[in-house]
């Protein structure tokens, strides 16, 4: 479980955060909702260390942010970032490879490599592998990103907005590895989502976050509503129930 | 890759040895000896240019940028004048040149550590900044040095004649030795730090992902790039645009994005430049023009290409 307790994060004397406290279920598939600068992208940077907590405390499993080494919890938690800043000169295996890092500092070991192939395998990549990163269109390129996380295989698992640039295949495929991955293997697993259809579909637990504040956390059921989509996203669409999960008309 | 390497090396092997025998005139005995430092001294700055770029490189993330142009031998060549003013060139000539060389080498990595360690910090992303800054600084050690030097007694003068060009025909080599066994400590750690410097190159953020301590690998990179800037200064002076010469060409004979291969290529690359530029300069065709001139006249032409092309990392 990812306990946080008390956050609030500052930039400039600007309220990015206020004073959240959430549990994140161990086991499940959470999905982060809001509109756009909420401060979800601020919160798994937070989780995820990337950034100096400012206040209040967040706890991954046994390890707390803050007082553990730094690659301690690169085996723990792993991120996928919204958008990383370059792409690398490298080859998907290449890039692939580096979420092995925490474990062989440099010098991977045939364990590293059959997870490495694994992920490729995974995400399709098979025929990419050894295509340069540069070369890619935008949704090979994230597959080849969330590759690399998963090649890390990590109890943790934050992932910011995965489904960008992913066609419709490459999001159901993403999903259902993410619920499996929860559900078999028992990772917790928080994912920022845009649409809400899929946090419906996919997610066992939603936190709502609005301004820097949790707005709602929930089932599906319990959040998807008509006063969510009002008061969160300010959007007056439709809801129908379909198979027992809500699914918003766009 | 490795057939590239094969041929970087014979063609250094073939630079070491013409360097060695051509026109060699007089006894032999002498000839070889005097000439063996020089090589060994070339070699040892060409390493140490070579790397200290790519360590600068690696903790600046982008490609433009070299400890020459933001104004380490600058730093360098102050801290040695002013060491000099303030306790007399006389006591440091007395001091011996080792004694004076440890000093500022230590100055030099506390202020570069100092000076630099925020700046990348908080302009990591912007180029423009980090290059101005970049110029700033280079013009203020520069004046600064300048000042001190115009208050130094001619006498005393002579103790700096690191002057304010790169000199590649008078080696300081009675400081090689220790020059050598720092540049080997230091290359020795750089090697160390290479998967750890292939993780930065991801970025930040992704790094600390991976569990790299980023600060930590920062810190060490600075340090070791001052150290090496500090070799390569106290032997023959500032050399400008040659770190970004070497490793621009290095990353075009390197394809991927990997240190362990760069560094060794962009070291072959700066002792061939060096060696052989010295050779046919000196030897060959017996010009007048200085080596260093052309490699800044090349190198900056570089500098110019990758700024204009907007080419960031
Ligand atoms: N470095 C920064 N300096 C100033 N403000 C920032 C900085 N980073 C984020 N913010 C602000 O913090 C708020 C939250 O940003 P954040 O990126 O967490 O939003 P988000 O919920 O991920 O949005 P999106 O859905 O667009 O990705 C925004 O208002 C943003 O402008
Ligand atoms: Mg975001």
């Amino acid at each position: 479980m990812i306990s946080i307790r008390n956050l609030s994060y500052h930039i400039d004397g600007v309220a990015i955060l206020d004073d959240i406290t959430i549990d994140l279920p161990k086991g499940k598939v959470t999905a982060l909702v809001g509109p756009n600068g909420a401060g979800k992208s601020t919160l798994l940077s937070l989780i995820a260390r990337l950034e100096p907590l400012q206040c209040g405390t967040i706890d991954i499993g046994a390890l707390t942010i803050g007082q553990c080494s730094n690659r301690q919890l690169a085996k723990q938690i792993s991120i996928l970032p919204q958008m990383t800043e370059h792409v690398p000169r490298l080859s998907v295996r290449e890039l692939v490879s580096f979420g092995r890092f925490p474990y062989h500092q440099g010098r991977p070991g045939p364990e590293d490599e059959a997870k490495v192939d694994e992920a490729l395998q995974v995400f399709d990549l098979d025929d990419l592998a050894q295509r340069s990163v540069v070369d890619l269109s935008g949704g090979q390129r994230q597959r080849a990103q969330i590759a690399m996380t998963f090649a890390q295989d990590t109890e943790y698992m934050l992932l910011d907005e995965p489904l960008n640039n992913l066609d419709i295949a490459a999001s159901r495929a993403l999903m259902a590895r993410i619920r499996e991955l929860a559900h078999s293997y028992n990772k917790t697993i928080v994912v920022v989502l845009h649409d809400i259809n899929y946090a419906s579909r996919y997610a066992d637990w939603i936190i709502a976050l609005s301004a820097g504040k949790t707005a709602a956390a929930g089932s599906p059921a319990e959040i998807v509503t008509p006063k969510l989509l009002g008061d969160v996203f300010k959007s007056d669409a439709e809801i129908r129930m379909i198979d027992g999960h809500p699914v918003v008309l766009v | 890759m490795p057939k590239r390497f094969w041929i970087l090396g014979i063609l250094l092997v073939i630079c070491c040895t013409a360097f060695m025998t051509w026109g060699a005139r007089g006894p032999l005995h002498f000839v070889i000896p005097f000439r063996a430092t020089k090589l060994a001294a070339l070699g040892l700055v060409g390493m140490s240019i070579s790397t200290s770029t790519v360590l600068f490189q690696a903790v600046s993330q982008n490609r433009i940028l070299s400890p020459s142009i933001m104004g380490f031998d600058a730093l360098y060549i102050m801290i040695l004048t002013a060491a000099v003013y303030f306790l007399g060139g006389m006591t440091v000539a007395n001091l011996s040149a080792h004694l004076s060389f440890a000093v500022s080498t230590g100055v030099m990595v506390i202020g570069a550590l100092g000076l630099f360690s925020t700046l990348l910090r908080s302009s990591q992303n912007n180029l423009m900044r980090m290059i101005l800054t970049g110029i700033v600084f280079g013009a203020l050690f520069r004046s600064l040095t300048d000042f001190m030097q115009r208050l130094i007694d001619p006498n005393e003068f002579s103790v700096i004649q690191t002057g304010s060009y790169a000199r590649f025909t008078q080696i300081e080599t009675d400081l090689l030795f220790i020059a050598a066994a720092l540049c080997a400590g230091a290359l020795f750690l750089t090697w160390k730090m290479r998967f750890r410097l292939d993780v930065l190159a991801l970025g930040r953020d992704v790094a600390m992902n991976l569990g790299l301590n980023v600060r930590r690998t920062e810190l060490e990179a600075l340090t070791l790039t001052a150290l090496l800037v500090a070799v390569t200064t106290a032997l023959v002076g500032p050399v400008a645009f040659l770190g970004l010469l070497v490793v621009s060409l290095a990353r075009l004979v390197v394809p991927v994005e990997r240190h362990a291969p760069l560094l060794i290529c962009a070291g072959l690359i700066a002792m061939i430049v060096l060696i052989g530029g010295q050779l046919l300069f000196e030897r060959v065709f017996q010009l007048t023009t200085p080596l260093a001139v052309i490699i800044d006249l090349v190198g900056g032409s570089i500098f110019l290409f990758l700024l204009l092309k907007g080419h960031r990392r």
